[in-house]
């Protein structure tokens, strides 16, 4: 591991220093982390008497729980939809924004704000945009001859999150785009305009490849976010109905645990996320090590 | 931009034009809400022009609250969340400075060791291991208190890695220098190190300040007295109690002022944002 040329000598500061970090980390992360592996393997009845170690009976119960199943489906048909909403509009917006010159500032610090809105937040906004009984987007759709309800509809209460977690999102990976195509080398743009190529030719045969890399980490951040961190869009909107269509699993872990109060099931399916998680990091910073090289 | 065509500047303005609606346009009819009467809502559309009872709904819910959902005053709730997402960022920022310094400016046993268990807390995200964390807090006696709402997401392993990336760029004369005028590590830390992380710190405070206001499933479950809610997990409870009889300008309210401290941050400080952004993902 990298270190410094010229360092202090002393043989308790050091441990001092790390000591808040450490104490937090092991206090609120390893440890809860331990228990809740711990707990995977243990079944408690009902009032708490008793716990046994039950092996892998949770998980068993877990993979063939057609309820599990679901959330699992539902939760790729969430991610991959806010990564594509997302990455779609965001692309479109910084192409746009890399062919203004002077508006581009102005543009950019109009796009930029929603990533500071709380997820809860935007969920709420969105619920009330698209209310049944007094919303707009419903209003709009009924003239186009939709019945829209997400109350009762699985398909619209889908739509309704994906927005809404895709439009806070959208400022991020304008940003990484922006960056993306700024970076990419003028004079290769500029060659293939002399060659005679249109800028639809360009963008897909010179600066959509090169800018793959930004949209394969983006494609992964995004899929942490919806992952992990749209709990509070479910919380704040559907609470994983109507009927579970939008039941994710971090949702399901938090339902299973404090509501249902199934702590081994719970306990198992935070372990599933775990190596969830853990798979996503490698990824990424497998990829940032290949960045590396260009 | 390689070639003039002018259709295609223009189309380039219409698509960021509409973005920028499109993006607005849920705070747009947010705000048009909230200065809306409660008969606004009975029935019909969601008014789109402003109404005339701004001041009498953000008087009513900042300061008297909003009895039929039991919430309290807003002010409160802001307050509470202006203290958590203080402490989150402050004390991130404070701990990860130090210990990345131990990190880069030391050599001692376990160095190694140490620098994994701080990786690891990258993989655990809060909403992984929420039950037993709850149990951990609970009986710590930290449900319903700052310390609950903030320290258990004080660690961080990001700001540190970004201070021990910094750190390992800082010139090595620099730490010599200090060592020849006598300087020993905390006088160094302090009078050379802290001063030239400034934008650093001001970048990751940026990001840190929003994450620690946005925080909804942790307060969520730590606070079940209603003088520690935040203000983002409040609104969901107003909004549950809401939807039989809905004060939608109330709730609107509560939303537009629960937005407007990061959003003026992200704004005010937007290249410190951008670069925190870009840095914080490295």
């Amino acid at each position: 591991m990298q270190t410094k040329r010229t360092i202090f000598g002393n043989r308790v500061l050091p441990y001092a220093l790390l000591l808040p970090q450490l104490a937090i980390t092991c206090v609120f992360f390893l440890w809860p982390a331990g228990q809740a592996f711990r707990q995977s393997f243990l079944r408690e009845d009902a009032f708490g008497f008793k716990t046994r170690f039950v092996w892998f009976e949770n998980y068993e119960k877990l993979f063939a729980d057609p309820l599990y199943h679901n959330s699992l489906w539902v939760t790729v048909i969430f991610s991959l939809g806010v990564a594509f909403l997302s990455l779609a509009t965001a692309l479109i917006l910084a192409l746009a924004v890399d062919r203004t010159l002077r508006a581009a500032r102005t543009y950019t610090t109009l796009l930029v704000w929603p990533y500071a809105v709380a997820p809860a937040v935007a969920g709420i906004m969105w619920w009330f945009l698209f209310n049944p009984t007094i919303g707009i987007l419903p209003y709009v759709l009924e003239m186009l001859g939709y019945d829209w309800n997400h109350r009762s509809s699985s398909v619209d209460a889908m739509i309704l999150v994906i927005v809404a977690a895709s439009w806070k999102q959208i400022s991020y990976n304008f940003l990484f785009f922006v960056a993306g195509l700024a970076a990419i080398p003028h004079s290769l743009v500029e060659a293939a305009a002399i060659d005679g190529a249109g800028p639809m030719k360009r963008f897909f045969t010179i600066i959509f490849p090169l800018l793959s890399p930004t949209t394969f980490f983006l494609l992964v951040v995004n899929v942490v976010y919806a992952m992990f961190d749209t709990f509070a869009v479910i919380h704040a909107t559907t609470e994983g109905g109507p009927a579970q269509s939008t039941n994710i699993l971090v949702y399901k872990v938090f339902e299973d645990g404090f509501i249902g109060l199934n702590l081994g099931s719970s306990a198992a399916q935070s372990v599933v996320l775990m190596a969830i998680v853990i798979v996503l990091t490698v990824i990424q910073f497998r990829w940032i090590e290949r960045r590396v090289q260009y | 931009m390689v070639e003039n065509r002018p259709l295609l500047n223009l189309l380039s303005h219409l698509v960021l034009i509409a973005g920028v609606v499109v993006v607005a346009f849920p705070v747009y009819v947010a705000i048009i809400a909230s200065t809306r009467g409660p008969t606004d809502f009975m029935s019909g559309l969601i008014p789109l022009l402003p109404g005339p009872h701004t001041l009498d709904n953000y008087r009513r819910i900042m300061f008297s609250g909003v009895s039929t959902s039991g919430a309290p005053p807003i002010a409160l709730m802001m307050t509470n969340s202006l203290v958590m997402a203080l402490a989150i960022a402050i004390g991130k920022i404070a701990i990860s400075l130090i210990s990345a310094f131990a990190i880069v400016y030391f050599r001692f046993p376990f160095r190694q060791l140490a620098f994994w268990t701080i990786f690891i807390t990258l993989m655990l995200p809060v909403e992984v291991r929420i039950v037993p964390t709850f149990k951990v807090v609970a009986d710590l006696g930290m449900l319903n208190s700052y310390a609950g709402l903030s320290i258990p997401l004080i660690a961080s392993a990001t700001a540190t890695f970004l201070f021990r990336q910094f750190f390992l760029t800082v010139p090595d004369e620099l730490t010599e220098a200090a060592r020849v005028d006598g300087a020993g590590p905390l006088k160094f830390f302090r009078d050379i190190l802290l001063p030239l992380s400034r934008t650093n710190i001001a970048a990751l405070f940026v990001i840190l300040f929003i994450y620690g206001w946005n925080q909804y499933l942790w307060p969520l479950l730590v606070t079940t007295d209603p003088g520690y809610y935040t203000v983002v997990m409040g609104i969901k409870r107003m909004a549950e109690v809401a939807d039989a009889i809905p004060q939608w300008n109330l709730v609107m309210a509560t939303v537009v002022l629960a937005m407007l401290p990061p959003v003026v941050v992200v704004v005010v400080m937007q290249r410190f944002f951008v670069k925190g952004l870009v840095e914080s993902e490295k």
